[in-house]
């Protein structure tokens, strides 16, 4: 999946149904794969119910979540004054400091930097920035060979497969798929699966292990994403589980960081919210199992030190500046990735993370994929559309993103156009394509509920007509009656009956 | 006391019967009812689809129709969290885009009026036992809207177990979108379709007679997939069990 910035030509996923909208169609596919349904309600609800429960034990989470939201909006409406002063920070610590305004420029970056080193191969900790950026197509096309350690990652990529979730990228896959790709596909890359390999977890997991092992050690180059960057110490902190993160970040010569440019919080301070909420909304776990934190090459830059002796930081804009300056939109770059809002979503758990074209899926992948790449493609334009509004995802979310409201203001986007900043000019787009039949029945329906003497009158003939009443609707009306039946039309409207009854004065 | 109903466009052409019986079951607990005729549908169907220009005029009207009421009682969480939640945002945005502030004033004034028929029994008659019967088994399923936007809370549930005769069900999963979500059911058909399966699959097998709710338009998703689908479950609105007596019963 290539992310592309501001109004560049985003190639979206086209699941070829032409005549529907991306979402839709895709969703329909998953709707109908039995196995896939099965393994995503299994994992969402495991963990929706850990998450709750680890939630609970805090008496002050609801401050904590303010406290998260506070942090980052003040950070993001002070956002060019903290990044300079990250810069700086990096710089004095050895670092080198990089701007991408959008993923071909960072890929750019990255690329030139491998090829620097002499090098052909990078270990890779997981990082959404370069799945956004589509960076290990864009090494491969260099000739250089990205490998992924996080284990989940290291399972789509060897599967030839796309994340479907945030933080569990195979989330959509079970023990005995993930036994098939790694029993097929680890020789071809480097250490083979051991023979007779099972699909009990500790056994994929050792597998995985002494396959990771053997790149660790020969790796020269690491490229990691980071959860915070602190501006007044230029300090990058990566959240993980596995520990995998620390082996990369640890071991090779040269680390270049990929970080979008709202990942930055101001103090060390700050940080002591963020560890406790998002392990807790993440993973259900109380504190994350490994905490990596490094300062540019550190006071001895380097030389005699553990540790990479070069380290680059790539910020990437991709579209940021341009949601920050929407009013409604920009609380979307509060985002810590938590993931919660995945898990809680009632239409990811049957749409799957694929059906929303995007590195980002799910609730939060609907307001960010649409503002990031713009609504001009069929894929973002429904994205907006891919919730119910059931607030789930607000109700959970650790930096309280209002979710919902955006979705409705991004609605308001894609089917009336609107105000829009691009590249830094504010510019007005017009509706997206499709939506002229609904916007002429949207307009009617007003027109009729405006004046109640219509309103009567249609409601009588309606009722007149009740015995006429089809079984199956034509146009958009199918879709409901395609697997539910339509409520019988009554004698007469509520209207009538209160003019009978109590007093005609309706 | 006098109370102004907004029976909402679909209790209106579709569910009169609902409208009915919160008139009945309000004038029983001694409440005089209004029903201002110049209401109409509050405009959430265009709000949520991306329309809020359309929307306009409606929350004009509809704080037209309502204006001078200490008390407006809908029975509808999704409706009463338009007026409430979403009518000062739109008034709001009109005025910041230059239409004057006479929409954020209308919306101001009306929205802390509002009451969803379980806020105003519980909180301003204070009544739990409204003295209805309904001698069935029942599960509730609180609708999204009056769960979150509302935060209606244990309010439902209380009203259905003082009910006589009534037997109360947990429904598994109860707090999980039933997938009506308005264009949603239309524009997102498959995924809308699969949750109200489960959503009714999870009711079927709690044993219970009724699926109850306090939103029509949930319902008619619902009771339409339950039709579909030929369960031994329908689905009823609160108000017309808490309208049920031994004289007067459900439909
Ligand atoms: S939107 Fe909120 S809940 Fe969703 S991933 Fe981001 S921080 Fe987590």
């Amino acid at each position: 999946m290539t992310g592309t910035g501001g109004t560049g030509p985003g190639a979206p996923t086209d699941l070829g149904m032409p005549g529907f909208p991306p979402f839709p169609a895709a969703a329909r596919e998953a709707v109908r794969d039995d196995t896939l349904r099965a393994n995503l309600r299994r994992a969402t609800h495991t963990i929706r119910d850990k998450r709750a429960r680890a939630v609970a034990e805090l008496a002050d989470w609801e401050q904590l979540r303010a406290a998260g939201k506070a942090v980052k909006d003040h950070t993001l409406r002070h956002l060019d004054r903290y990044l300079i002063q990250l810069e700086a920070a990096v710089t004095a610590a050895g670092g080198t400091v990089h701007w991408a305004v959008d993923a071909a420029e960072a890929n750019r970056i990255v690329t030139d930097l491998v090829l620097a080193t002499g090098e052909r191969e990078v270990v890779k900790v997981k990082s959404m920035a370069t799945q956004e950026t589509g960076l290990n197509e864009a090494l491969e096309a260099a000739g250089i060979a990205a490998y992924e350690t996080d284990l989940a990652e290291l399972i789509v990529q060897l599967g030839h497969d796309r994340p479907s979730h945030i933080l569990v990228p195979a989330i959509h896959r079970n023990r005995g798929e993930i036994r098939d790709v790694f029993a097929a596909e680890m020789g071809r890359w480097g250490r083979p699966a051991p023979g007779g390999l099972g699909d009990d977890p500790r056994e994929l997991a050792e597998a995985a292990r002494l396959h990771l092992r053997e790149k660790f050690l020969r790796a020269k180059v690491a490229v990691s994403g980071a959860n915070f960057m602190v501006a007044e110490t230029g300090t990058m902190v990566v959240f993980e589980s596995e520990g995998n993160g620390r082996m990369c970040l640890t071991l090779p010569e040269t680390l270049i960081s990929v970080v979008g440019i709202e990942k930055v919080v101001p103090t060390f301070r700050d940080l002591e919210v963020f560890l406790q909420t998002l392990p807790r909304s993440s993973t259900a776990e109380r504190m994350n199992p490994y905490t990596t934190m490094w300062t540019g090459l550190g006071p001895s830059q380097g030389a005699e030190s553990d540790g990479p002796t070069a380290f680059h930081l790539v910020l990437l804009d991709n579209g940021r500046t341009d949601t920050l300056a929407d009013e409604v939109g920009r609380q979307a770059l509060r985002c810590i990735r938590c993931s919660a809002c995945l898990n809680v979503c009632p239409v990811y758990e049957r749409a799957g993370g694929h059906a929303y074209g995007s590195v980002y899926p799910g609730p939060i992948g609907a307001i960010l994929s649409p503002q990031l790449r713009g609504t001009a493609s069929e894929i973002d334009a429904s994205l907006p559309y891919a919730s119910t509004l059931c607030g789930a995802c607000y109700e959970v979310c650790p930096v309280a993103i209002d979710i919902p409201e955006v979705l409705v203001h991004l609605r308001e986007r894609v089917a009336q156009g609107g105000p829009v900043t691009r590249e830094g000019i504010r510019v007005r787009i017009r509706p997206a394509r499709g939506h002229t039949a609904e916007r002429a029945a949207m307009r009617a329906a007003r027109l009729l509920l405006d004046h109640p003497g219509a309103l009567r009158a249609g409601e009588r003939l309606l009722a007149r007509a009740r015995r006429l009443r089809p079984r199956r609707l034509p146009g958009p009306g199918r879709a409901w009656t395609d697997s539910r039946e339509l409520p019988p039309v009554p004698a007469e409207p509520f209207r009538d009956w209160w003019a009978r009854e109590r007093g005609g004065r309706a | 006391m006098r109370v102004a109903l907004f029976v909402t466009c679909v209790n209106d052409a579709l569910y009169p019967s609902t409208g009915i019986a919160v008139v009945r079951l309000l004038e029983r607990l001694g409440v005089e009812v209004d029903f201002p005729a110049g209401q109409s549908c509050c405009g959430q169907p265009q709000y949520n689809t991306g329309y809020r220009r359309e929307t306009e005029p409606l929350l004009r009207r509809t704080a037209t129709a309502f204006a001078g009421y200490e008390h407006v009682v809908t029975p509808s969480g999704s409706c009463a969290a338009m007026l409430r939640e979403h009518y000062p945002r739109i008034g709001r945005k009109a005025a910041g885009e230059g239409r004057g502030g006479e929409l954020a004033e209308l919306a101001a004034d009306l929205a802390p009026r509002v009451y969803e028929l379980t806020e105003f029994l519980v909180d301003v008659l204070g009544v739990t036992d409204v003295g209805a019967y309904f001698p069935y088994k029942v599960t509730y399923h609180p609708s999204c809207h009056g769960l979150r936007s509302l935060g209606l809370g244990e309010r439902p549930r209380r009203l259905l177990a003082a009910v006589r005769g009534l037997e109360l069900t947990e429904l598994p999963g109860a707090e999980e979108c039933c997938g009506f979500g308005g264009t949603f059911a239309l524009k997102n058909p498959d995924v809308s379709a699969a949750m109200g399966a489960d959503k009714i699959r999870a009711a079927a097998a709690t044993g219970a007679e009724v699926l109850c709710g306090a939103d029509n338009s949930c319902l008619a998703h619902l009771d339409g997939t339950l039709r579909r689908a030929g369960a031994p479950l329908r689905a009823l609105h609160l108000a017309e069990i808490l309208a049920a007596t031994e004289e007067e019963p459900a439909r």
